[in-house]
């Protein structure tokens, strides 16, 4: 061939190689990453780092405490001191990745001259009623009186007093060491009226694993925005018993009042309902000793299913339900009777299940069965019932007994059933618990949408999230400062807009395709450019390779 | 109305003043009843009707604020035995005793026709009417095949029907009666028989005709205590012959019409079957946002003449938000059929918008037929707490018209429906045309172009080459 020719040629297979090569990079550098911005899913950005920032929360719930010192309940040169401040603060162990620490500050000072005044009254009665003048202290803030060694204020055999109200009495001590010891006696007290491992611990016992707190601890209802209470009467046997109750007239005078003073934890609606024929799932065992039939302790997880399809609230409700029944039992298996664990009867005649409700046997006086022809009317006595279900609506909200330091004297509540330190300790617990709760869902939320990445992140549940990772800092921050109230409305808040994120609709849809699918449709384009251009880049890289090692072989 | 209307959960909460309940009713009153009525044809109809009344705390006030007033439909749902529990739960009895105890779902649902019903409402509690009572209804009526269920007799029980029978009454029902129409049969005891015979009859103006029912009371101990158990019985003597029922004096039709997927024509016959008496009729029609309706092609004929309505309401769809509400008073003339019809236009709903599958159509909810039509029969005035349920279902005005509300069959309308799998086809298209040009393209500036010297020998060659080495030739 000749050289003209062959060098006309060599022009052009370099001419082709350099197409090759742009093709190529026009590719590789304009096409691709146009294809895959226009095949993408809008996901709004998410705070991701500070969402995995809440899992290593600090909370440090604080209990502002007054401590007020009266005249002679310390050293004199003591008293010269006041007023300052002490903090006392102390980890909570729990076996929980929020890290909860507990501070009481107690800020000390002397009594003004009305307090001084009285405090000096004969009974603790009259000084309260002298103290519920003054405006209400803030909610979670705790006033401990300390008063002299020898007052007669309290039987001289008590050391302390805890009121209904967020109040308490402490005797002080002529002691040279009185500062230290009584600021023992006043945490004493406060821990009994504000913040225990206990409380937290029911709080979290979702969260919690579940060796710890097993289920023979307490499972308070879960926090939500509101409740339902649902009151039936269950009466299987109309034919021969004709049960009334007067469940408004009770529910406005027992029920109400508690739930008013509940009204911060949320809102609350009552219905109550008279069901016929629901009988239990479960046949009572008859004991011909006392003629009388019993329920077995090991049974009664048998008895609420059946029921619980013709209770039929919880269709109706976003809230959770709490239901309490008061079964009559039908004729032929009354009088009945609810046995513990050891056998022995009852003495409520009643029993509650954690989260779901209570139940109560009511068995109608058998004198009545005396001369009468059937149906019976049946009245019931409401306040023996009220009674059984307000203990019952206490024990499912979690509000337990107080454990009382030794020497303690307590005064009951008053007529609402709930005493405000305890309401406090309720919001304690509940703040902690939402905090616990949109910090959870938070995160499996962040998890989720950081696994699957083609799920659409709209701005709107975008905002929310952001709104709910604001709330669980702002509510953090009002709990460390001890303004219990806002930390609660913020800690609601969290758990709703981190909910309403969490199931937002629009993350279902899930309108793209599939990492896959997406290649597999654009196949058609993808494998005809692929293949020629890797082929020829294939091609150049091999002869570049040759050309390379020719010169070699000369040398 | 077809008898194959499907099942219709209707819920009428109307917020307006009830006309009667003159005594106060005790607490949670329950009244229930079951009444059979043997069809020309050899059927049975039963219907059964529950009445609880419960008192309220609501006070009545003057006149009804109507932005409160609602109007839903659900145009179709498919029936289950699973309608039948829900419903059932709300009798105060369940289904443990009384004539509730008929109630076997199996039963029910295995028939030609089903249609149940919950009906709340507020009822004057006096005749001042200053408090108020809730009133739920629920009636369930079925019409048992003659052929297919009594396997060629035409004999009928309760066992046959239901595979129950009834064994006492609800204790909490103030009254539990089980009525059989008896009226064609009663003069000539020729053809039917009922057995146990009745103790008592009852006579009314129902549907503007007399009728005659025997009359079984369960709270009356005569009646269960014979033998425990009651087990009413029909017996035909003469088998009956498959004549037509008689013709109701008002019924309607409703129908689509139109070809292709763009326009449509919705009309609704009414059919007025008296021979002498015209009488107004409410017409409600509520249509979907979906189907864009041409308001001015309203037209509404009787006798082949246009029939102006005397009041016409109509609020326009808003898209996604609400539909049509189209509400008209028409004056049917004595045995005529009048013709509604409107035309519409089928709008594209987003593709998000369309059931998963959109091929079968999309339901149009039944128009509401209420009228006063003028009975045969003058009725008395009745005490309203007296007269037995069925009755006062169809409450008389008074003496010459009885209220009936009618439902028209629901509509099937298809809509254009996109090729769903549009967006995958022309992706995979384009990016075959794409290729195929980038593929000569592509070849054109890579490839390079030489003269190349024909090549010496082929396969044609060597094989002549084979055939002359055969021959004895030198090869080419």
């Amino acid at each position: 061939m000749a050289a003209p020719g062959a060098a006309a040629t060599d022009l052009e297979v370099v001419r082709g190689k350099r197409a090759a090569l742009f093709f190529a990079a026009v590719v590789i550098v304009l096409g691709l990453p146009l294809w895959w911005k226009t095949t993408e899913t809008y996901r709004a950005p998410l705070p991701y780092s500070q969402i995995s920032g809440l899992n290593s929360l600090q909370l440090r719930l604080m209990v502002p405490v007054t401590v007020v010192f009266t005249q002679e309940s310390v050293p004199l040169d003591d008293q010269e001191k006041l007023p300052f401040t002490v903090v006392h603060e102390r980890e909570i162990p729990l076996k929980y990745k929020l890290k909860i620490k507990c501070r009481f500050q107690k800020a000390y000072r002397r009594a003004l001259d009305h307090e001084e005044e009285a405090l000096s009254l004969g009974s603790i009665q009259e000084a309260e009623t002298m103290f519920a003048e003054p405006s209400e202290q803030a909610e979670g803030s705790l006033t401990v009186y300390v008063i002299s060694e020898h007052s007669s204020l309290l039987p001289q055999d008590m050391m302390s007093y805890i009121g209904p109200k967020r109040m308490a009495v402490v005797r002080g001590i002529m002691h040279r060491e009185a500062f230290n010891i009584i600021g023992r006696r006043v945490i004493q007290v406060a821990q009994a009226m504000s913040l225990t491992e206990d409380v937290l611990a029911a709080a979290l016992a979702d969260h919690l694993p579940e060796d710890k707190w097993s289920s023979d601890k307490r499972r308070p209802l879960k926090s939500s925005l509101g409740y339902e209470i649902t009151f039936s009467l269950l009466n299987p046997d109309p034919k021969s018993h004709d049960v009334h109750w007067d469940i408004e007239g009770a529910v406005r005078r027992y029920v109400q009042p508690f739930l008013n003073a509940l009204r911060a934890v949320g809102n609350f609606s009552v219905d109550s309902q008279i069901l016929y024929y629901a009988v239990l799932g479960v046949n009572p065992r008859f004991d011909p000793a006392s003629s009388s039939y019993y329920l077995a302790a090991h049974s009664l997880p048998h008895v609420i299913n059946p029921v619980e399809s013709r209770l039929g609230s919880s269709a109706a409700s976003l809230y959770p339900v709490l239901n309490f029944l008061l079964y009559v039992p039908e004729l032929a298996h009354s009088p009945l009777y609810i046995q513990d664990k050891d056998g022995a009867p009852v003495a409520t005649n009643a029993f509650h299940s954690p989260r779901w409700g209570g139940i109560m046997v009511y068995n109608v006086d058998p004198k009545a069965y005396n001369g009468s022809e059937l149906p019976v009317r049946v009245k019931v006595d409401m306040v023996r019932v009220m009674e059984v279900f307000l203990a019952q609506l206490r024990l499912l909200f979690g509000i337990a007994q107080p454990q009382l330091p030794p020497k303690c004297l307590f005064s009951g509540p008053k007529s609402e059933g709930i005493m405000s330190w305890e309401l406090d300790r309720l919001l304690w617990a509940r703040s902690v618990e939402n905090l616990a709760t949109a910090t959870t869902t938070l995160t499996s939320l962040a998890q989720l949408l950081g696994k699957i990445s083609n799920i659409v992140i709209k701005d709107d549940v975008a905002s929310e999230v952001y709104r709910a990772v604001a709330a669980v800092q702002k509510a953090a921050e009002e709990l460390a400062s001890g303004h219990l109230a806002s930390a609660f409305v913020a800690s609601q808040e969290a758990v709703t807009s981190s909910e309403r994120a969490f199931f937002d609709p629009s993350l279902l849809h899930l309108l793209y395709f599939p990492d896959d699918q997406k290649f597999a449709i654009y196949i058609p384009l993808f494998l005809p450019m692929a293949v020629p251009i890797l082929l020829s880049l294939f091609k150049i890289f091999l002869e570049t390779r040759k050309s390379w090692k020719k010169p070699e072989k000369i040398d | 109305m077809a008898a194959t209307a499907p099942l219709s959960l209707l819920v009428l909460l109307l917020l307006g003043p009830g006309v009667w309940g003159q005594t106060e009713p005790p607490r949670d009153s329950l009244r229930e009843e079951l009444v059979i009525t043997p069809l020309p044809s050899g059927d049975v109809a039963a219907t059964f009707q529950f009445r609880t009344r419960w008192d309220s705390e609501l006070q009545r006030e003057e006149g009804t604020d109507h932005s409160f007033l609602r109007y839903a439909v659900l145009p179709r749902e498919v029936v289950c035995t699973e309608n039948l529990t829900p419903w059932k739960k709300l009798l105060p009895c369940s289904s443990k005793a009384g004539l509730s105890v008929l109630l076997k779902a199996d039963r029910l649902f295995h028939t030609s026709y089903h249609s149940q019903a919950v009906h709340i409402r507020p009822v004057c509690r006096d005749a001042r009417c200053a408090s108020i009572s809730w009133e739920l209804r629920q009636t369930l009526s079925v019409v048992f095949d003659a052929f297919v269920t009594g396997q060629g007799k035409q004999d009928w029980s309760l066992f046959r029907m239901f595979s129950r029978t009834l064994t006492e009454p609800c204790p909490l029902a103030s009254e539990s009666r089980v009525y059989v129409d008896v009226t064609n049969y009663s003069q000539d005891n020729e053809t039917l028989e009922v057995y146990p015979p009745p103790l008592t009859t009852y006579q009314d103006v129902v549907l503007g005709t007399r009728k005659t029912y025997a009359v079984y009371d369960l709270l009356d101990t005569a009646v269960i205590n014979n033998s425990r158990s009651l087990n009413l019985q029909l017996k035909w003597k003469r088998p009956p012959g498959n004549e037509a029922p008689p013709t109701p004096f008002l019924y309607a039709q409703r129908y689509v019409s139109g070809y292709g997927l763009h326009n449509g024509e919705l009309s609704t016959l009414l059919y007025n079957t008296h021979p002498y008496r015209a009488f107004p009729v409410l017409l409600l029609d509520t249509v979907p946002w979906y189907l864009r309706l041409y308001v001015h092609t309203l037209t509404i004929t009787s006798k082949g003449k246009e029939n102006k309505p005397s009041y016409i309401h109509y609020q326009p769809a808003q898209d996604r938000m609400q539909p049509h509400l189209l509400e008209m008073l028409i004056q049917l003339p004595a045995s005529s059929v009048t013709k509604v019809s409107i035309q519409f236009e089928r709008a594209l709903l987003k593709w998000t918008e369309y059931t998963p599958d959109p091929n079968h159509g999309f339901y149009v909810s039944p128009s509401v037929l209420s009228a006063l039509v003028p009975s045969e029969v003058a009725a008395q005035p009745v005490d309203w707490e007296e007269s037995p349920l069925f009755n006062t279902l169809f409450p008389a005005s008074d003496s010459s018209s009885y209220f009936v509300r009618l439902y028209t069959e629901p509509l099937l309308v298809s809509l254009p429906t996109p090729d769903f799998s549009m967006p995958y086809n022309v992706i995979c298209l384009t990016c075959t045309v794409v290729a195929v040009c980038y593929g000569s393209f592509y070849n054109l500036l890579t490839r390079t172009f030489q003269i190349e010297e024909p090549s010496k020998g082929g396969l044609a060659r060597r094989l002549a080459n084979l055939i002359r080495r055969a021959r004895g030739v030198p090869p080419l």
